[in-house]
C-alpha cells in the first residue's frame, strides 16, 4: 500500500520532477557538450519547463489533497504557481539567449535556473515546515552562483552580498522553524501544527512566527530581507537579474500565505506580515526615487511590489478573496516584470534612465513594451497587474484591513514619480541614437511577448 | 453596436500607429473619416435611442445594453449601455473629436502619432460614459489619463513636460481616489456592477462608513471636475496643452467628473449624498465665484478660459448639490436643477472646446496667448471677429444659446430648493464682464504689436469650430430633442437620490 501510494505521490508532483530531471540533464550534458553546441541544453531545459507545465496543467485536473503523508499540498494554488514559475523561467530564458548563447558557462545557467525554480515551485507547495525549508535552500543557492558568474566586480558584490544575507535569514528561519517545532512537540505538518500549536505558549508562537516570516523574507525580497535585491539586480548578468527578481519571490509569497493560514489564532500573523508588507512597498518606492540605473530602479520596484504581493497574505484566512487575488498578483507581476527585464536585456548599453531618451522613435516596438510594462507595474489598467492590484485590495479591505487598501493606494502613487521619470524621455525627441547597437533579437521578441501577455491575462482574468 | 461606437476608434488608432510609413496627409484624413463616421454611427444611436423603463430591481434603465462576464470571482463584468445621462456625453465626445480632428488637418508636427493618440483617447473617453460597471469605468477613465498625460507631453509648447506631468499626478491621484471607493462600494455589495449598486445601494445607514466612501468617490470626482480646491493642476495644463488637447480636456474629460456625481455618487450612495448636500453645493458656489474672479484677474487668454471652466464646472457641482437637499423640497426643482446639469455639460462641451480651438488659432499665428500684444483684429481678420464673440457670449450665458438654458435651469431648480445659491449668480455677472473685456483686447481698439501677423481662421480651422457653435446655437434655441432624452434620465436620479 505504501509503495503505491508513494507512486501516486510522485506522479502527483510530476511538475517538479520534471523541473528536476530538466536541471539534472543539463548539469551532466553541459560537460559533455562543446561550447558552441550547448543551444541543444537550452533546447533540454525549454522541454523540461514545457513538460513541467503541460503536466502542471493535466495536475489541475485533479481533486486538491496533500501528498507524501501530508507535507506538500498538490492544490490550485501550487497548479497555478507551477504554471507561473515555469512561464517566467521560459521568458527569463528568452531574454537571456544572447546574453547566454556560446557563453562558457551557459549549460551550468540553465541547469541553476531550473533549480532554483524547482526550489521556488517546491517552497510555495510546502505544507510542512522542513519541506520549506529544504525548498528555501534548493532555491537559494543556486541564486547565488547565478548572481556571481557575470565575474565582474559589482556581480561579485552582488553575490557576496546576497550570500551573507542568505546565510543570516536562512539561520534567522531555521530557529524558527526549531522554536515553533519546539511548542509543537515536533508536529512540523502544517494541518497538526495548527491544532499543535493552539494550546502552545502563544509568545513562543509568535516568536517562532515571526522568525520564519522574516526569513521568508530574505526570498521574497522584502523589508528586512531585502538589502541584497538592488545591488543584484545590478550587478548580477541580465538574466540573472531577471530571475532573482522574479521567480523566487513567487515561492516565498505563496509560503508565507501557507504558513500564515496554518498558525492558529493565538497569534496576529497577519498583522506581522501586514507590517513588513507596508515597510516593503514605502521603503522600496522610496528608494526607487533617486535611482537612475534601469536595473536599480527595477531592484528597488521589485521590493515595493512584493509589498503588494504579501497583502493577500496579510488578511489570511479572513475572506475568501486572498488566494485568488495572491496568485492572480503573482502571475501578472511576474509577466510584467520581466518584461520590463526584457526591454533592459534588449539594450544592455542604455545603463541611465536618460539613454532611454527618443526610444519611442527608433525603436517603437521596444518603447510600447516598456510603456506597457512600466504602466503595468504602476498598476494602470488593462494591464493584468491593475487587476492584481485591485484584486489584492479588494481582499484585504474584506479581510478587515480596509488601511492596508489605503496604504496600497498611496504607494501606487508614489510610485509614479520613479515609473514616470523612466517613460516620460522615451517619448520625448532629442535623439542620442546612433553610438548604441541594436537592440537584440531574442531579447525584443521576450519584451513583446512579455507586454502583450500582460495585457491579455488582464482581460482574460476572469477565466483565470 | 454600443461597443462597436467604443472600439472603433481603439482599432483605427492601432492601424495608424502600426502604418509607419503611411503619408501624413493620409494619416490627417483617415483620422476625420473615422471621427465622422463615429458622428454617424452615434447619430444612428440617437435615432434609435427610445427611452428605456426606468431603473428597478428589474430593469436596469439602459438602452443598447451588452455584458460580458469579466472577472466573475469578484463581481465585475464588461458591462454597458447608455441612457439619458451618457448618450448626450457619448454624442458630445463624437463631436468634439471629429471637430479636432478637422482642426488638426494643419498639424504638422507626427501627424499620424498623433491621430492614432486621440482615437485611442476617444475610445477611453467613450468608454467611460458607456461603462455600466465600476471597473470598465474605472479602467476606462484611467486610460484617458494616460491618454491624455501624452497629448500635453508629446504635442504641448511651454513648459508641456512639467503640466503633463502636474496632470498626471494630479488626476492620478484622483482616480486612485475613485478606486478606494469603488472597492468600498464592492465590499459593502459584493458587486461592482453599477446597475445593481444603483438599484440596491449598498452602505444605506452605514453613517461614518458610508460617509468615507462618498468622500473618497468625491475626491475622486472633484479633482478631475475640478472644483475648488482641487484646480490647480487645470490651469497650466491647458495653457501648455495643443489647442486640441486643450479642447478634448476641457470639453470632454472633465466631464468625467461631473458625470461621475449624477451617475455614480448620487444614486449609489443616497444618504451619504443627502448629508454632504450643504458641502458639495457650498463648494460649487465657491468655484463658482473663485473661478471667475481668478479668470478676470488673467491677461493670457487661454489661462482666462481655463479659470472659466472651473467657474462652470461649479454650477454644475452647485446643482447637484442641491439636488441632494431633499428635506422640504419638491422632486421637481430637484429635478430640474440634475437637467440643467446635464444639460451644462453638453453645453460647456460644445463652447469651451469652440473657445479653446480658437485660442489655438491665436497661438498659431504668434505663438502666445497674451491678450495685451494684440488689438483691432476686428479689422484684420473678420472671420475670427464673428467666431470668438459668439463663442465667448455663448460661454457667458446669453439667452439663444445652450449656455443659457443650461444655466435656467440650474438656477431655477438651485434656488428653489436653496435661495442662498443664489449668490452664484455673481459669477454670470463676472463672466460676462471679462468675456467683454476679452473681446475688447482683442477685437478692438489700436492694433497691438501682434496684430500685423495675424491671419485670419483658415478654412479647416473655421469647419473645426463653427459646428460646435452652430450645435450650441441650435441647442438654445431649439432644446426639446436634448431635453427630451435628459429628462427623464433626471428624473430617476432625482428618485435615487431621495430614498
Amino acid at each position: 500500500m505504501a509503495m503505491s501510494g508513494m507512486g501516486s505521490d510522485v506522479v502527483a508532483v510530476l511538475p517538479e520532477v520534471l523541473l528536476l530531471v530538466g536541471a539534472l540533464a543539463a548539469l551532466v550534458g553541459g560537460a559533455y557538450t562543446p561550447r558552441e553546441r550547448q543551444w541543444v541544453l537550452r533546447l533540454v531545459a525549454v522541454a523540461a519547463l514545457l513538460g513541467s507545465s503541460a503536466a502542471a496543467v493535466v495536475g489541475l485536473t485533479s481533486p486538491a489533497g496533500l501528498v507524501f503523508e501530508g507535507t506538500y499540498a498538490v492544490d490550485s494554488t501550487t497548479g497555478a504557481v507551477r504554471l507561473i514559475v515555469a512561464a517566467a523561467t521560459l521568458l527569463v530564458i528568452g531574454l537571456g539567449v544572447d546574453e547566454l548563447a556560446g557563453h562558457r558557462q551557459e549549460s551550468e545557467t540553465y541547469a541553476l535556473l531550473l533549480l532554483s525554480a524547482t526550489g521556488a515551485v517546491v517552497m510555495a507547495g510546502a505544507a510542512d515546515l522542513l519541506v520549506m525549508v529544504v525548498a528555501f535552500l534548493l532555491a537559494s543557492i543556486p541564486l547565488y552562483a547565478l548572481v556571481g558568474q557575470a565575474r565582474t566586480a559589482s556581480a561579485a558584490e552582488g553575490a557576496m552580498k546576497t550570500y551573507l544575507m542568505g546565510a543570516l535569514f536562512g539561520i534567522v528561519l531555521l530557529t524558527g522553524v526549531v522554536v515553533l517545532l519546539g511548542v509543537s512537540g515536533g508536529e512540523a505538518g502544517y494541518a497538526g501544527l495548527a491544532v499543535a500549536l493552539e494550546t502552545a505558549p502563544a509568545g513562543a508562537v509568535a516568536a517562532g512566527a515571526v522568525a520564519v516570516i522574516v526569513g521568508l523574507m530574505f526570498k521574497a525580497g522584502g523589508v528586512p530581507g531585502h538589502f541584497w535585491v538592488p545591488d543584484a539586480a545590478q550587478g548580477a548578468g541580465v538574466t540573472a537579474a531577471a530571475f532573482l527578481t522574479t521567480v523566487p519571490k513567487i515561492g516565498a509569497v505563496v509560503a508565507i500565505y501557507r504558513l500564515v493560514d496554518a498558525l492558529p489564532v493565538t497569534v496576529d500573523a497577519q498583522l506581522v506580515v501586514a507590517v513588513l508588507a507596508v515597510a516593503s512597498m514605502t521603503l522600496g518606492n522610496l528608494a526607487a526615487f533617486a535611482q537612475t540605473a534601469p536595473r536599480r530602479l527595477l531592484g528597488w520596484s521589485t521590493v515595493s511590489q512584493v509589498g503588494y504581493a504579501l497583502l493577500p497574505a496579510a488578511v489570511a484566512g479572513r475572506t475568501d478573496l486572498a488566494e485568488p487575488a495572491m496568485v492572480l498578483f503573482l502571475a501578472a507581476y511576474a509577466v510584467t516584470n520581466l518584461a520590463a527585464f526584457a526591454v533592459v536585456a534588449a539594450l544592455p548599453r542604455r545603463v541611465s534612465i536618460d539613454d532611454y531618451r527618443g526610444l519611442a522613435r527608433s525603436h517603437p516596438l521596444l518603447a510600447g513594451a516598456l510603456l506597457v510594462s512600466l504602466l503595468g507595474l504602476l498598476g494602470t489598467p488593462p494591464t493584468s497587474v491593475f487587476v492584481g492590484k485591485l484584486l489584492v485590495a479588494t481582499a484585504a479591505w474584506d479581510g478587515g484591513s480596509g488601511w492596508l487598501a489605503v496604504v496600497l493606494v498611496v504607494n501606487t502613487l508614489a510610485s509614479l514619480f520613479y515609473y514616470l521619470r523612466w517613460f516620460a524621455p522615451v517619448f520625448r525627441g532629442g535623439e542620442v541614437d546612433g553610438e548604441y547597437p541594436e537592440p537584440r533579437a531574442w531579447a525584443t521578441r521576450a519584451a513583446v511577448v512579455g507586454g502583450v501577455a500582460s495585457v491579455v491575462l488582464g482581460l482574460i482574468a476572469g477565466a483565470v | 453596436m454600443l461597443s462597436l461606437v467604443v472600439f472603433l476608434p481603439l482599432v483605427a488608432a492601432v492601424v495608424l500607429a502600426a502604418a509607419r510609413g503611411l503619408p501624413d496627409a493620409a494619416a490627417r484624413w483617415a483620422w476625420v473619416v473615422v471621427s465622422l463616421v463615429e458622428v454617424a454611427l452615434v447619430a444612428v444611436l440617437w435615432w434609435r435611442y427610445e427611452t428605456p423603463a426606468p431603473l428597478s430591481s428589474t430593469e436596469s434603465g439602459l438602452a443598447f445594453e451588452e455584458q460580458v462576464p469579466w472577472i466573475p470571482g469578484v463581481g465585475t463584468s464588461y458591462h454597458v449601455g447608455l441612457d439619458g445621462l451618457s448618450l448626450p456625453l457619448v454624442a458630445l465626445t463624437v463631436v468634439v473629436f471629429a471637430a479636432c480632428s478637422i482642426y488638426a488637418l494643419r498639424e504638422d508636427r507626427r501627424p499620424r502619432t498623433q491621430a492614432a493618440l486621440f482615437l485611442f483617447l476617444q475610445t477611453a473617453c467613450l468608454g467611460v460614459f458607456a461603462a455600466a460597471d465600476l471597473i470598465v469605468f474605472f479602467v476606462f477613465f484611467d486610460l484617458s489619463i494616460v491618454g491624455m498625460y501624452f497629448a500635453i507631453a508629446g504635442w504641448g509648447h511651454g513648459s508641456a513636460q512639467r503640466s503633463a506631468l502636474q496632470f498626471f499626478l494630479y488626476t492620478f491621484l484622483g482616480s486612485l481616489a475613485l478606486l478606494l471607493g469603488f472597492i468600498g462600494l464592492y465590499v459593502a455589495s459584493g458587486t461592482f456592477d453599477m446597475v445593481e449598486l444603483a438599484a440596491n445601494p449598498p452602505l444605506v445607514g452605514a453613517g461614518v462608513t458610508g460617509g468615507l466612501v462618498l468622500a473618497t468617490v468625491l475626491v475622486g470626482l472633484a479633482v478631475k471636475t475640478p472644483t475648488v480646491p482641487f484646480h490647480t493642476w487645470l490651469p497650466p495644463a491647458h495653457t501648455d496643452a495643443s489647442a486640441v488637447g486643450s479642447a478634448v480636456l476641457a470639453a470632454v474629460l472633465l466631464k468625467m467628473g461631473t458625470y461621475g456625481f449624477v451617475r455614480i455618487a448620487m444614486p449609489m450612495l443616497p444618504d451619504a449624498w443627502r448629508d454632504f448636500a450643504w458641502v458639495i453645493l457650498a463648494v460649487g458656489i465657491v468655484s463658482v465665484v473663485w473661478g471667475a474672479l481668478v479668470a478676470l484677474a488673467q491677461t493670457d487668454l487661454k489661462r482666462m478660459v481655463a479659470y472659466t471652466s472651473v467657474n462652470h464646472m461649479g454650477y454644475i457641482v452647485m446643482a447637484v448639490g442641491a439636488a441632494g437637499l431633499v428635506g422640504g423640497s419638491d422632486e421637481q426643482a430637484r429635478q430640474l436643477a440634475i437637467t440643467g446639469a446635464v444639460t451644462q455639460m453638453v453645453s460647456h462641451g460644445l463652447i469651451t472646446g469652440a473657445l479653446f480651438l480658437l485660442a489655438g488659432v491665436l497661438h498659431a499665428r504668434a505663438g502666445t496667448y497674451e491678450m495685451g500684444r494684440f488689438g483691432g483684429l476686428a479689422g484684420r481678420a473678420p472671420r475670427f471677429a464673428v467666431l470668438l464673440p459668439v463663442a465667448a457670449f455663448a460661454s457667458l450665458g446669453l439667452p439663444g444659446f445652450s449656455g443659457f438654458i443650461a444655466e435656467l435651469q440650474m438656477f431655477t431648480g438651485s434656488i428653489a430648493i436653496a435661495p442662498v445659491t443664489a449668490v452664484a449668480l455673481v459669477g454670470i455677472l463676472l463672466t460676462a464682464a471679462l468675456f467683454l473685456r476679452a473681446l475688447q483686447r482683442l477685437l478692438t481698439g489700436e492694433p497691438g504689436e501682434l496684430t500685423a501677423s495675424f491671419r485670419d481662421v483658415r478654412a479647416s480651422e473655421l469647419l473645426a469650430v463653427a459646428p460646435l457653435l452652430v450645435l450650441a446655437t441650435l441647442l438654445g434655441v431649439l432644446p426639446r430633442p436634448l431635453l427630451d432624452v435628459i429628462e427623464p434620465a433626471a428624473g430617476t436620479v432625482a428618485a435615487l437620490v431621495a430614498r
